[in-house]
């Protein structure tokens, strides 16, 4: 589904070099997590996969179901089936979420030769989903994101992710700013889109959200690379000892 | 004082081609108005009040000409339930308006006026746009007030139930329009005036609004594609205790529009809102030019104007609240936004507070800027190419503009014209 090879990064207006080759993989069906202390380049390789300006690849390459990324617009990468659950979700007034959601899915369809939706199935299906988010018909007649908590943004981002129905989701550290039942809720939402023939990158700090969104496999980043992969005990090996002893064996 | 001597001479040149309307009962606010330009002078690019706008074309005396647009688009509000009153070029077309009559609401030709001896409009033309020109001379709606010599006089005496739309149509490349309007509304009365159309090639529209206590009028005017027009209008209005006035102005291109609101609040607790959104692409200039004047307690004022300018269009906003002393508990707010699209354009601000009474709230604020480069990144990673994500935050910019519509019909039918401007400039 994914695959990351050799990804080296630099800042575009600075000469500091983020992702140092990277490598990975994540297989259609499987949950990997990514987990590492602030500054390892986490929420960059999220921003470079789905590309945002800003960044310079240097090295290595990124591809989505055997299409090369990294040349493509972020557009382009979304039609692909790409999708990055944001870590602050932007505001953006005047503009309804359900304007803007079928805006996107159209969009979407529109770029891979599928028909548009009629506002009459789109309605069915976003209320349909926006149901098991506990997102009401005013949080999708309100303008996107303006007003909302930290949880009902986090929510707003799953829906989007429900409909969409990406291939690749990557989650930048949706688990921030969320109290215990927002989390569950967000967690659900990202459970019930777990499919044979989609992949997640979890992206986070902390080993909780890993008990909600169970990872198949974990990773941890430092500086710039994945120093150490292993399953789901990884995190918890986080969780109880920090990052310390992980990174001494690198050092 | 003797005017400079470059001032006199254009002055004396447009004055050579227009003569006074005969006789009735406006003469003498007519030969008052004409008085009053021979006085001030018509505005040139010395005065400070029109440092950002070029009045040359304005006011020469050879009419500059304007292609007649024509669209296969329906005309804006076309679809509404409104009462319509047409004028082609400047004159009144009986046979395209609606019958004048409704209830609550009364409507005259001001050629009319004389003969009909409608005493309140009368005793009103030519008295608000007097007041208007202290502190600041407005010399071209002086000149309106002399020579125009048709348009409507509205007197709203209760709550018609349907808008007023008045329909500007352009007839020939050369027409040099001036229209004139009064509308009086009574106490506890409520209306809502539409206004829309090319007009002329070069159009010079005065509307003067009295508002009595508890009156309220609604005003909604879009200014449409016809690029090669240019317009000077002034809105004086005066409003009484307790009253309410907003107004809102959609422009969409044209090479040369001013738009003046010249607004005081006399009564207290009065409300007056004016809002505009435009936006302009190449050889567009669009001037918002606001004199706010707080006489009263606990009165509130709001300005909020958006322009959306793109290669090389320029926007111009010069907005003063005047607290007069005495004027205690005064709400007045200020916001004036550019989203400037390219390196071309420029938006020229001067707001600006005079405040002689010690306890008000006033704020102000002017920006200017590009399109938030996040909230870009955030459409198009959800697949909204980057011309239809630009669209979107196009309109999210002049939604806090078109948010100060109350009627939500009249707000959508705006957007719809906003999305197909934009949609035609890919």
């Amino acid at each position: 589904m994914l695959e990351i090879k050799n990804l080296h990064v630099k800042l575009e207006d600075e000469d500091k070099q983020i992702l140092k080759g990277v490598d990975l993989k994540v297989e259609a069906g499987k949950v990997h997590a990514i987990m590492g202390p602030n500054g390892s380049g986490k929420s960059t390789l999220s921003y470079v996969l789905s590309g945002r300006d800003g960044y310079e690849v240097t090295e290595g390459s990124a591809s989505l179901g055997g299409e090369e990324l990294l040349e493509l617009e972020p557009e382009e990468r979304a039609a692909l089936g790409l999708f990055l659950a944001f870590q602050y979700p932007i505001e953006i007034p005047g503009v309804g979420n359900m304007t803007f959601l079928r805006t996107a899915v159209n969009a979407q369809r529109k770029a891979r030769g599928e028909e548009e939706l009629s506002a009459g199935e789109f309605l069915k299906v976003i209320r349909e989903k926006a149901k098991t988010l506990k997102i009401d018909a005013d949080m999708l007649k309100r303008p996107v994101n303006v007003g909302f908590s930290g949880g009902e943004k986090k929510r707003n981002e799953i829906l989007q992710m429900a409909m969409l129905e990406p291939k690749m989701c990557i989650l930048d550290e949706t688990d921030s700013g969320l109290d215990v039942d927002a989390m569950k809720l967000v967690s659900e939402g990202v459970n019930a889109l777990r499919d044979e023939g989609r992949g997640f990158l979890v992206i986070t700090h902390y080993q909780r959200l890993l008990d909600h969104i169970k990872p198949d496999v974990v990773h941890i980043m430092a500086n710039g690379r994945i120093v150490k992969t292993g399953g789901p005990e990884l995190a918890l090996e986080v969780e109880n000892n920090g990052y310390a002893d992980i990174l001494a064996e690198f050092a | 004082m003797a005017l400079p001597e470059l001032k006199q001479t254009a002055t004396e040149a447009r004055l050579a081609t227009l003569s006074l309307p005969e006789g009735g009962c406006l003469e003498a606010a007519r030969a008052a108005a004409l008085s009053r330009v021979q006085t001030l002078g018509l505005p040139d690019r010395r005065d400070e009040y029109w440092k950002y706008t070029r009045p040359d074309t304005l006011v020469t005396a050879d009419t500059p000409s304007a292609e007649v647009f024509t669209s296969g688009e329906t005309m804006i509000f076309g679809d509404f339930d409104r009462l319509k009153v047409v004028f082609v070029d400047g004159v009144f077309d009986a046979e395209a308006s609606d019958d004048l009559s409704l209830e609550g609401i009364e409507i005259d030709r001001l050629a009319e006026l004389s003969a009909k001896d409608i005493h309140w409009a009368k005793d009103l033309y030519g008295v608000l746009e007097a007041r208007g020109q202290t502190p600041v001379a407005r010399p071209l709606a002086s000149l309106n007030t002399a020579f125009a010599s048709d348009g409507v006089v509205i007197h709203v005496t209760g709550k018609p139930s349907k808008p007023i739309n008045l329909i500007y149509k352009h007839g020939t490349a050369t027409s040099d329009v001036m229209l004139h309007h009064v509308i009086r509304v009574e106490s506890g009365a409520e209306a809502t005036i539409l206004e829309n159309g090319p007009a002329a090639s070069r159009f010079n529209k005065v509307t003067e609004i009295d508002i009595a206590d508890g009156g309220t009028l609604h005003h909604v005017r879009a200014q449409g594609r016809d690029h090669e027009r240019r317009a000077a209008t002034h809105m004086f209005t005066r409003l009484g205790t307790e009253s309410v006035f907003k107004s809102f102005t959609l422009t969409v291109n044209g090479v040369l529009t001013r738009n003046e609101q010249v607004i005081e609040l006399t009564g207290d607790d009065a409300v007056a809102h004016v809002a505009g959104a435009c936006v302009g692409d190449g050889d567009f200039h669009h001037d918002d030019t606001v004199f706010i004047t707080h006489d009263a307690v606990n009165c509130e004022s709001r300005q909020v104007f958006k322009k959306v300018l793109r290669n090389g269009a320029t926007g111009v906003f010069q907005g003063k609240i005047l607290v007069k002393e005495g004027a205690q508990k005064t709400d007045g707010y200020q916001i004036s936004q550019s989203l400037l699209l390219d390196d071309d354009s420029q938006f020229l601000a001067k707001p600006e507070l005079e405040i002689y009474a010690d306890d008000v709230a006033c704020s102000h604020g002017s920006t200017s800027g590009a399109i938030d480069e996040d909230a870009l990144f955030y459409l198009r990673s959800r697949g909204v190419p980057h011309a239809d994500a630009t669209d979107l935050l196009t309109l999210s910019f002049l939604a806090e503009a078109v948010e100060e519509i109350e009627d939500e019909a009249i707000a959508e039918e705006l957007v719809t014209r906003l999305e197909s401007w934009l949609a035609r400039r890919r």
